[in-house]
């Protein structure tokens, strides 16, 4: 890659250690703790699936059982196995004893603990083994098929209704989309549940469900089929069930998560204790089935000004990549995010939005960027947005950017329909064809508008980290450094699910995921 | 050139030609059957002349259209009266002044994104100390004491924290529309109130992309705020309605 913006690399390393530093001291926290959905996403992952006759999510009833009882200390595995054992049932059939009342985990009798390791551990190795071939499938399929050139075109579908998704999905990629992202309905981010089973009536979005997952997979791999390109699937990883949504793309072959650290944090006001932990366990999942998380920065521009807060995008960049790398997750995976989001009565704007794009594709040069598209200043004048979308494409294709997230002329309207995807697509083709190379072509003037607003935004990111590091990373959250809100440490939603381990803790995903990651 | 406010149609480049663009989909594949389909539709729809001058395939045999066509149809400008908001425009200097000197105390206004509806935008413009467009929010006003509570907030939690501060406001943005979604939650926030008693003793207003003044009344609400709303009209309209009921104007 060619370095353009003539950055203080020395600087770029100072702030990179900087990062690591911050991640690192969240780590003893997360190493000591587990929370529901983390248990939960393990009782998934051991084969359970399924609703009681009230609806509750079978994984809610094991988990959910063994947190009253005080014992989910000792994690999911060992309560479910131990069970498995005494009756010679398989996972699921101990879950719908549960559900049905019939069991208690806690008052079954301990059988030998050794057989209960092996029996856990050889549960995990199938699921494992499960997972890493539908990732084997997708680079099948890659290889078949193909894939476009970057940037790929990223469009979101949000009926509501999951077959009536498909057919506007399959309209997009006929039309030339690389990536679906099935929103979710909204609120779901706050559900402590995943729902069940196919789903056709949501707000704003589809619910992440499994059966959701797998009937837009087909779709997709059907129409790939048809078009000659491996279409990528995108959900969203994020809120109070982050690792079962990760679990449940891995097991459906998505490609590609939303899945951002502080994100819940910050903007869901979801404890911040919780998240910490979610984040690493999902990001483990991720990792391991090969999906490209898509990180959430564009937040802090749509809340603040996109101008002023550009290095609080940075150093979000920073840190997400540090906390994603302890959790195995390689750089060809990381969608660091950001966005086009600057006032478009600022003169000079696009130099601004060019040396931002260009700042995060030289410091980040390995990851698959995550670009954003215009909303904040999106009208219903949809003729002028058109064209800021044109801007924003041009952007993309001269920095090089992995995942565009194709802005909408009817944005601050509705949300898209048909034909709305159609002309946004036709945008995006021309403006990267007809400028393909134009990056490759173009330096900046020395110490020209660019250069020196990269270089102030590096430093001004540089200066916050230190800051943090400083605080610590929780105590800044606390005080307002990140996107001027405070979060209380102890605070939020979903702290009451947040477990100290036991001593003889064990989920047996966390090694298998982490050291098996080599063989991807 | 007069123009006959009684009789009002489109204007393309010639008075009452009646030009009119429209852009949609028809479920059905593109071809010479599709155009024509277009074309008779639009005439059904009050255009003469329909003109289907881009047609495309959209992948999945329906067919995209952009038709022009010259509106029959025409409507009583003169005879319009549309209710909205009236309140003195005013400045963020001015609206402050005349709190502290007719009002004589600070004013208190909780605000919120409510229900599934996790999209600030709206709220932030009005209620945060950046505000929007240059003018700085409610949470920069010395004399008005801003709680924006953010989204996903639950109607009872809004009507909580407002009892709570003992707010003389309350400010709701919905922007999700998705099947009404909107109505039900405003609709809802005012029985709840007037089931706590209070609706009476608040100003009730609403604002989103898809709110105006007049459906807004029509829920139960004070005053409604549409898109291009900036902070100094929602605060202008707070201060003179308690002015109002005060007694104090």
């Amino acid at each position: 890659m060619q370095h353009k913006l003539n950055l203080d690399l020395e600087m770029v390393d100072k702030a990179r250690n900087t990062a690591k530093e911050i991640a690192e001291s969240i780590q003893d926290h997360i190493n000591t703790h587990t929370t529901t959905t983390i248990e939960r996403t393990v009782a998934r992952l051991l084969g359970i699936d399924g609703v009681d006759a009230a609806d509750v999510p079978l994984p809610n009833v094991v988990v959910d059982q063994v947190l009253k009882g005080g014992e989910l200390s000792r994690g999911i595995a060992y309560w479910i196995c131990n069970a498995m054992l005494y009756y010679n049932y398989s996972a699921q059939e101990v879950a719908e004893e549960v559900g049905k009342g019939n069991i208690n985990l806690l008052e079954i009798p301990a059988q030998d603990p050794a057989e209960v390791k092996k029996l856990i551990d050889e549960l995990a190795v199938k699921m494992a083994d499960h997972i890493k071939g539908r990732r084997m499938e997708r680079e099948r399929f890659i290889k078949e098929l193909s894939l476009n050139v970057r940037p790929h075109i990223y469009v979101i579908v949000a009926t509501g209704n999951i077959y009536e998704d498909v057919i506007q999905a399959k309209a997009a990629v006929k039309n030339g989309a690389d990536i679906i992202a099935v929103i979710r309905s909204t609120g779901q981010s706050l559900l402590d549940y995943v729902p069940y089973g196919p789903t056709t009536e949501g707000f704003g979005g589809t619910f992440a469900t499994q059966e959701n997952f797998r009937i837009m997979r087909k779709a997709l791999d059907e129409v790939g089929q048809e078009v000659g390109r491996y279409i990528q699937l995108c959900n969203y990883c994020s809120g109070l069930c982050m690792p079962e949504i990760a679990a449940m793309g891995a097991m459906e072959r998505l490609d590609m998560m939303l899945n951002d650290a502080m994100y819940g944090i910050l903007f869901r006001d979801i404890n911040m204790e919780r998240t910490f932990v979610d984040q690493h366990f999902s990001r483990m999942i991720n990792s391991y089935a090969g999906i490209i998380i898509n990180t959430g920065e564009d937040n802090y521009l749509t809340t603040a000004d996109a101008y002023e807060a550009a290095h609080t995008v940075l150093t979000s960049q920073f840190i997400n990549e540090q906390l994603a790398l302890i959790s195995g997750l390689p750089e060809e995976q990381m969608g660091l995010g950001h966005a086009f989001e600057m006032d478009p009565d600022i003169e000079n704007g696009f130099l601004y939005e060019l040396a931002q794009a260009q700042l995060c594709r030289e410091i980040f040069p390995k990851a698959p960027l995550k670009y954003m598209p215009p909303t904040k200043y999106m009208t219903g004048n949809i003729f002028k947005g058109h064209i800021m979308n044109a801007m924003f494409n041009m952007v993309s294709i001269m920095t090089n950017q992995g995942i565009q997230l194709l802005g909408m002329l009817t944005e601050a309207i509705h949300t898209p329909h048909l034909h709305d995807r159609f002309l946004n697509i036709q945008n995006a083709q021309y403006v990267f064809n007809n400028a393909r190379n134009l990056g490759d072509e173009i330096n900046f003037k020395e110490g020209g508008i660019i250069q020196r607003r990269a270089q102030e935004t590096l430093e001004k990111s540089y200066a916050m980290l230190e800051e943090v590091k400083e605080i610590g990373l929780m105590e800044a959250i606390e005080q307002g450094l990140f996107a001027d809100v405070k979060r209380p440490r102890k605070g939020g939603k979903g702290m009451e699910g947040v477990v100290k381990r036991s001593e003889d803790y064990y989920n047996p995903f966390y090694e298998i995921f982490l050291n098996r990651g080599e063989d991807r | 050139m007069k123009v006959d406010y009684t009789n009002v149609k489109p204007y393309g480049d010639t008075m009452n030609d009646g030009a009119v663009q429209l852009s949609f989909t028809l479920p059905v594949p593109a071809g010479e059957e599709a155009k024509e389909a277009a074309r008779q539709l639009v005439k059904k729809m009050g255009l003469d002349e329909p003109s289907v001058v881009y047609m495309a395939d959209l992948g999945i045999d329906f067919a995209y259209f952009i038709v022009y066509g010259k509106c029959t149809h025409t409507v009583d400008y003169s005879a319009i009266e549309v209710p909205k908001v009236v309140t003195k425009k005013m400045s963020r200097e001015e609206i402050n002044e005349f709190v502290k000197e007719k009002i004589g105390r600070k004013i208190t206004v909780v605000a919120a994104c409510t229900g599934t509806d996790a999209h600030t935008v709206g709220i932030d413009a009005i209620m945060n100390m950046k505000g929007y467009n240059g003018e700085f929010g409610l949470e920069r006003y010395p004399e008005f004491n801003a709680y924006n509570l953010g989204s996903q907030v639950l109607n009872e939690e809004l009507i909580a924290k407002a009892k709570e501060v003992n707010a003389d406001a309350i400010l709701v943005s919905q922007i999700v529309t998705q099947k009404n979604v909107h109505i039900k939650n405003l609709t809802n926030l005012v029985e709840l109130l007037e089931a706590e008693g209070m609706r009476d003793k608040v100003i009730l207003i609403c604002g989103g992309p898809r709110i105006s003044h007049e459906l807004a009344v029509e829920l139960g609400y004070d005053a409604g705020f549409g898109p291009g709303t900036l902070a100094p009209d929602v605060a202008a309209f707070i201060a003179m309605e308690i002015a109002k009921r005060e007694g104090k104007l």
